[in-house]
């Protein structure tokens, strides 16, 4: 298979070394079915070993590998390097959040958020496992599928302006997950979870630009989360209002 | 040195580590249990099984069946009293996850649905589309963020047990962020780290599967059990080594060569695609060797046909393999059939544990991949090996409740102290201050290929020797090997070094117990032993670690009902 060499600009930062993070610029021979993990790859294994990075699974599944690439913030197990021929690939750290060092980035914030939504079931009675499953038809099922495939990887608060102003909104993937377990049959947490999503740094805080959804590699849709947990919301604080024994 | 304290250690946040932990502050909650991981416990390989995992749940399935079909899938390597423990609770287990939020696929009933599976009599593995693995991972996950006393180290990477008198108590790990050397203390400690097919160059693993938690069990005076006994899958992308899952056969995917037939009717004729992955996969060699494959960029290969199920089919059941094909190969599978080859895929071999994940060292348990139960013998049947992570995970997860919640806590004191400090030592004051030498990364290809080209599908006794032989050399390389960053916070390539070192160690035990089996048997097959031979080898080997190559012995097999007979499909 024909090879072309790109050329990379990676950002640097290595906090015991360096006051401010830099671009190094490296030189990769590629066939048509590399993608940029495998120029970070090749630098590691050929170049430079210090060059650091998260990845495991290279599949798209694992969630490890976002990063800014030529600004947009992209899996790079899933970013061919052919779709960049002529022009040097920049490639950074993912934006909106603290960097450890070149192009891992600090979750932490995004791991606290998730305990905060309480991403399990909660119902008032549990039933023993030996009594079987829960039965839930495919209807059911296809109402919160498509959020329970987000793979935490951090592109669409990347991409989020809103999370970029206030790092304390809650943001799209927290909120996509929140929506997945309301709207699971199974689940009866609704009013647990409701609080957490509609106070003052939730639902409220989008301004529906959209661009979570445009980034996302599999397809979640979290926009579409936080508006139908604001018109959920609005129902419910109707409900409640002209029902308060419990609305629900 | 920093230490910390906990009443147990679970080295692993993957499926059977996020199990065990879940299972062990059910029974005992009083118990604090940390979890200590060397990524977010969701970016662990769970994440990346794809077509589902095996329970009986139907009526017209039974513990019997499956237990037989793993039994003979295993070659009668298998210890049938594990199997039995398997799939009696592999209902239970399945269920519990399917309360804890999993979204399986299913049924028009509401139930979970099921599928077939290769060497499964009936269609018993459940499923969620093609991606139970990154389902089953999130939803233990999110559901282990319930419990307070489950206390995470992410990204934190266990170096070595710390041993007292043959007595386990707790680990030293890098806090990667940091760089900084600690002790994490505990009354037990529980090894899921999962495979090591980073071993191989060409496999489905993940970069993670370094098989951590067989050389840090193993160099603590564990054994090794059966690790001649290797899973090479049938579907893998030839150029990546990327999965396709057998769910696609199980859906009803065609093998065909280059003539355009279906060879497998030469080799599996009354189970053909559903055949298990052993033979699955030395059809495919045969093939390729009489000049039946199809010749690619990167090798030959054969191909996997799905053209015929339908948009329906493949989009409903099928939309990961749909999006792997399109995304690394720009093959449209409702079109075009999908190269593949066998490769690397899974260990049965692993940490010798008994049916509670036990592994005879005081304090020390193992479950999941990384361990030996065993109860896949000498090749595992597809989707047997999440239901394994969940039913054995708990099961350790409870014993070592049961055992930590009678003692007290360890202190920090001798030998346990003096351990840790010549751990630092072997870390900062040798491995990283060496400033010339080879590349670890050169080492690390080179076992690669030597494994693959020596240690692969067929062996025969000068292969395995010169296999052997190879280890043998880059171990004694490595011990100049240079870590070119020298920074603390953040160093992946230290930790990739470290990786390497267990490696080896794990790589090592391959040869020298394939090179002793001298018979075929399940994924162990031998060109100069073409045979199963039961009058000397229905037994596990044995591979200590001795301050040369690894010493093997045997154990006993433990046969219940299933007498071993010719393995026929």
């Amino acid at each position: 298979m024909s090879q072309d060499i790109a050329t990379i600009r990676v950002t640097r930062y290595r906090p015991e070394k360096d006051s401010k993070p830099f671009f190094q610029e490296y030189k990769v021979p590629y066939r048509h079915d590399m993608v940029v993990l495998d120029a970070l790859n090749y630098i590691k294994a050929e170049i430079d070993g210090s060059l650091t990075y998260r990845w495991s699974c290279r599949m798209g599944v694992c969630g490890s590998c976002g990063a800014n690439i030529d600004g947009e913030p992209k899996l790079t197990c899933a970013s061919f390097l052919h779709e960049f021929k002529g022009r040097t690939i920049t490639v950074e750290p993912m934006t909106h959040f603290p960097v450890i060092k070149d192009l891992v980035v600090d979750m932490q914030d995004f791991m606290e958020k998730l305990v905060k939504i309480q991403p399990w079931i909660i119902r008032e009675k549990e039933t023993p496992p030996e009594q079987g499953e829960y039965k839930q038809s495919a209807k059911e099922l296809e109402r919160y599928s498509q959020f329970s495939s987000c793979i935490n990887c951090m592109l669409c608060y990347a991409a989020c302006p809103i999370y970029g102003l206030n790092e304390k909104f809650l943001g799209p993937a927290a909120t996509a997950l929140a929506y997945r377990y309301i709207e699971d049959s199974r689940d009866q947490g609704k009013n647990a979870r409701f609080p957490i999503v509609h106070e003052m740094e939730g639902v409220w805080e989008c301004t529906l630009v959209g661009e979570c959804s445009v980034v996302c590699p599999k397809g979640v849709d979290p926009m579409l989360a936080i508006q139908k947990t604001k018109i959920l919301g609005a129902t419910n604080a109707l409900k409640s209002l002209l029902m308060p024994r419990g609305g629900r | 040195m920093e230490h910390h304290n906990h009443d147990i250690v679970i080295v692993g946040g993957g499926a059977a580590g996020l199990r065990a932990a879940i299972a062990a502050v059910e029974l005992e909650p009083k118990l604090d249990v940390a979890v200590v991981s060397k990524v977010y416990p969701m970016r662990s390989h769970t994440v990346s099984a794809e077509g589902g995992m095996a329970a009986v749940t139907r009526e017209y399935d039974s513990f019997d069946s499956h237990a037989y079909d793993t039994i003979k899938g295993s070659d009668f390597l298998a210890d049938q009293d594990s199997v039995e423990l398997f799939v009696k609770e592999a209902p239970r287990e399945s269920y519990q996850l399917e309360h804890w939020g999993c979204p399986f696929s299913r049924d028009p009933d509401g139930r979970i649905s099921t599928r077939a599976f290769g060497g499964m009599s009936v269609k018993r593995t459940l499923f969620a589309t093609d991606k139970i693995g990154f389902h089953l991972l999130h939803t233990l996950f999110q559901t282990s963020l319930k419990y307070e006393n489950i206390r995470r180290y992410d990204e934190w990477f266990v170096t070595s047990l710390l041993v007292d008198h043959g007595r386990v108590e707790g680990v030293t790990a890098i806090e990667i962020r940091t760089g900084e050397l600690v002790t994490i203390l505990g009354k037990a400690v529980i090894i899921a780290t999962g495979g090591c097919g980073r071993i191989f160059q060409f496999t489905t693993n993940g970069w993670i599967k370094t098989g951590d938690g067989m050389a840090l069990s193993y160099r603590a005076g564990v054994p090794l059990k059966d690790m001649e006994m290797v899973q090479y899958h049938p579907t893998l992308l030839p150029n990546t080594g990327i999965l396709i899952t057998e769910a696609a056969r199980g859906e009803g995917g065609h093998l065909v060569n280059k003539d355009g037939e279906r060879f497998l009717k030469r080799y599996v004729p009354n189970k053909m695609e559903l055949g298990p992955r052993d033979i699955l996969s030395r059809a495919e060699m045969s093939e390729i060797n009489a000049g039946r494959g199809f010749e690619g960029p990167y090798g030959s290969y054969v191909n996997l046909d799905l053209t015929h199920l339908g948009k329906i089919t493949i989009e409903d059941k099928l939309p990961f393999v749909k999006e792997l094909a399109e995304k690394y190969l720009g093959i449209d599978p409702e079109h075009e059939p999908i190269p593949v080859r066998p490769g690397q895929h899974y260990m049965m071999g692993g940490v010798h544990t008994d049916m509670h994940g036990f592994t005879g060292m005081p304090g020390l348990y193992a479950a999941g991949e990384v361990a030996c139960v065993s109860m896949n013998g000498a090749n595992r049947l597809g989707s047997n090996s999440l239901t394994e992570c969940l039913v054995f995970g708990a099961a350790a997860g409870k014993a070592a409740a049961k055992y930590a919640v009678r003692l007290d806590s360890p202190s920090f004191g001798n030998p346990v102290q003096g351990e840790a400090m010549m751990e630092e030592k072997r870390i900062f004051d040798q491995l990283l201050k060496h400033e010339q030498g080879e590349r670890i990364s050169s080492i690390r290809t080179e076992m690669q290929n030597g494994m693959e080209k020596h240690v692969g599908i067929y062996r025969d006794e000068n292969s395995l020797k010169e296999g052997c032989r190879i280890i043998g050399d880059l171990k004694t390389r490595l011990k100049n090997g240079i870590v070119e960053d020298k920074d603390h916070v953040y160093n992946t390539e230290l930790v990739a070094a470290l990786e390497l070192d267990f490696m080896l160690d794990v790589a090592e035990t391959m040869p020298y117990s394939a090179m002793q089996r001298r018979e075929s048997r399940g994924a162990h097959y031998r060109t100069d032993y073409t045979k199963r031979d039961d009058t000397s080898f229905l037994k596990h080997s044995m591979a200590y670690k001795t301050s040369g190559p690894p010493r093997i012995e045997y154990s006993p097999v433990t046969v219940t009902r299933w007498k071993p007979e010719e393995r026929v499909y």
